[in-house]
């Protein structure tokens, strides 16, 4: 016990480049986030940060944030961005990559977003073939709007516009989105991730830069699903809302790679 | 001198487009406009390095055009006013985010799906701002495909001048008829893409990042009194308008588009009967010509506005005249064309022979 006090080294003498293990990505900008803690969104910004800043590509790159909770991604990601109106992400990605087609473009994109308002546009660029991401965050409830049903919300799942549950005979299905998309000729990668778990984080981090290396040789869209969480809205703490996702999600959304294009 | 050519409207605006310099163009098909789509794509392979698309919905090609135009690119997309309509909450964010772009309405009646021919039943929704918001698009008017022709350069010059939205709101006659034309020659623009775009973030400079999103109320005032103070000074710098016959004038006559074209054969025919009638066309529809109204107001007996809907633009006009002079108002709707008889007999009607009809009243 008496050890740790006789060790007299200055913070400053610890802090140095050379004993560092770990330092945030350059490319996420050092500002307090809005998203709730635990939140699946932070990691996923996190981890394609240090994608981009690995792979030498943050002055290469053009971003889209979407309508709901990441409608203040740009905030953090610092990169060029655009910001889009609810469900048109894609329609603004095509509108970038086709006159700039040498830059990286990605939009970021929750499921209402996605797959519910914006669908038209999601399935024509995935359909179109256009070449860029999508990272869509699938957490089955509107978060912004504080925890309405999405066009993923499990069957039974409670939200504040299901509050007995989702009744698929009343109001529909949860949307498979990605499985449609990866349907269709346009779309080279698919894949469907998690950041629940460590490990979890990273293969999506993995697949996120495999999307990216995609885009580079032009093949079709590429479209990376995060099954995430809401512990705010799904009431519930980090810990347990992990746990849903898990135990619900994922049996409902399994993850893994859905179509992967031959690579040479 | 140009190259000389008989055209159709929207083929001349499809050929003015490309000469412009246009980088994209993103449509939907819809009747009376859809020959714009089928000629870029016929010609502008072998004529021009544009992007052509055609998108999956007019929701989609005005959102490709906040893409493209937030990359600094030289963007538009035409349509006709059902799909005008669908693209109101595009605009609405090109105007919040400053972009500039360019949208041609062909108008056809309506409302809801209506008619597929000409009609000037978007006026409000055009110059008034048309999606949510304060906001205003700078709305050109032409009553000729020359005119279509012309105002495709400036269309987009007034764009990039104030990083605004501007609109072309012709209809399905100016769209559809064939006139002579001459055609500029093509344009060879600056690549260098301005400090605003989004083009990856430039080495040493911070990254840029384009929105429509305020969410303090502080900011968003801020930038809605960013946008009043533009909005005022292309006010005072872009009214455009045309008079003839002003200087013996008694009455006039006025309307925008093809409602103006037909007016000045009704003034010829008055003319001919002895009555000294003028008229007034607003090229701008916003900003609109309040001025020239307000000028001529007291030396006239009265202003008939003419237009293809149920009065529109003569709300303006009688903004601008302050009931200095008796206005009326003579239309037809849902993509009927008056004709020149018919406005001189209402013209007789209001002005020479008085009239009983109280609907026909407002002074």
């Amino acid at each position: 016990m008496s050890e740790i006090e006789t060790i007299s080294v200055s913070k400053e003498a610890i802090i140095k480049p050379e004993n560092l293990v770990y330092s945030p990505p350059k490319t996420l900008l050092d500002i307090p986030m809005h998203y709730c803690p635990g939140c699946g969104h932070s990691t996923t910004h996190k981890i394609f940060m240090e994608v981009v800043e690995e792979m030498g590509i943050k002055n290469e790159i053009i971003g889209v944030t979407p309508v709901g909770c990441s409608v203040f991604a740009y905030y953090y990601l610092n990169v060029d961005m655009q910001q889009a109106a609810h469900g048109r992400a894609c329609a603004v990605a095509t509108g970038i990559k086709r006159v700039l087609p040498d830059k990286y473009v990605f939009t970021y994109q929750g499921d209402g977003d996605f797959a519910a308002i914006g669908t038209s546009e999601s399935i024509h660029a995935a359909n179109r073939g256009e070449n860029f991401l999508v990272i869509f965050i699938n957490n089955g409830i509107y978060g912004m709007t504080s925890g309405q049903m999405a066009p993923t919300t499990l069957p039974g799942m409670i939200s504040t516009t299901s509050p007995y549950g989702r009744d698929v005979k009343t109001q529909g299905h949860p949307f498979k989105i990605t499985e449609v998309i990866a349907t269709l000729p346009g779309s080279a990668y698919v894949t469907r991730q998690s950041v629940h778990t460590t490990a979890n984080v990273r293969k999506a981090k993995k697949a996120l830069r495999k999307a990216l290396e995609i885009q580079k040789m032009n093949i079709g869209f590429q479209l990376v699903e995060i099954v995430s969480n809401c512990p705010s809205n799904w009431r519930m703490t980090p810990l347990e809302s992990n746990k849903f996702v898990e135990e619900q999600m994922i049996p409902f959304y399994p993850l893994g790679d859905i179509k992967v294009p031959e690579v040479k | 001198m140009g190259e000389i050519k008989l055209m159709k409207g929207n083929e001349a605006l499809a050929e003015a487009m490309m000469r412009a310099g246009c980088d994209a163009y993103f449509g939907y098909p819809i009747t009376p406009q859809s020959e714009v789509l089928e000629y870029l794509s016929r010609e502008a392979p072998f004529k021009s390095k544009m992007v052509v698309l055609q998108a999956e919905s007019e929701l989609g090609a005005i959102n490709m055009i906040y893409g493209a135009s937030g990359c600094g690119k030289r963007v538009m997309t035409t349509s006709s006013s059902p799909g005008i309509s669908l693209m109101q909450e595009g605009l609405s964010y090109i105007a919040s985010a400053q972009l500039p772009c360019l949208v041609v309405n062909i108008n056809r009646g309506g409302p809801g799906l209506g008619t597929i021919q000409p009609s000037q039943a978007d006026y409000m929704q055009a110059v008034k701002g048309g999606g949510h918001g304060d906001y205003h698009l700078i709305v050109l008017a032409p009553y000729s495909v020359q005119e279509m022709v012309d105002f495709i350069k400036l269309g987009f010059e007034l764009g990039e001048k104030y990083r605004n939205p501007v609109m072309i709101l012709a209809d399905g006659a100016i769209g559809q008829m064939m006139e002579k034309v001459e055609l500029f020659d093509f344009i060879e623009k600056k690549e260098e893409a301005p400090e605003w775009a989004t083009t990856g973030r430039k080495p040493g400079k911070d990254r840029v990042y384009i929105t429509s999103l305020f969410i303090q109320p502080e900011t968003m005032e801020n930038v809605n009194k960013i946008l009043q103070a533009k909005y005022r000074e292309i006010e005072k710098n872009e009214v455009r308008f045309q008079v003839i016959n002003l200087d013996d004038a008694e009455y006039v006559l006025t309307g925008y588009g093809l409602g103006a074209r037909i007016c000045m054969k009704a003034m010829e025919l008055g003319r001919e009967k002895g009555y000294k009638i003028g008229l007034i066309r607003p090229i701008n529809l916003y900003p609109f010509p309040y001025k020239i109204y307000s000028e001529i107001a007291t030396k006239i007996k009265g202003i008939l506005d003419v237009e293809m809907n149920a009065g529109q633009m003569v709300e303006d006009v009688r903004l601008a005249v302050e009931g200095k002079t008796p206005v009326r108002f003579y239309g037809r709707m849902g993509g009927m064309i008056p004709t020149p008889e018919e406005i001189l007999e209402n013209f007789e009607k209001f002005f020479i022979y008085g009239d009983k009809d109280e609907r026909n009243r407002n002074d």
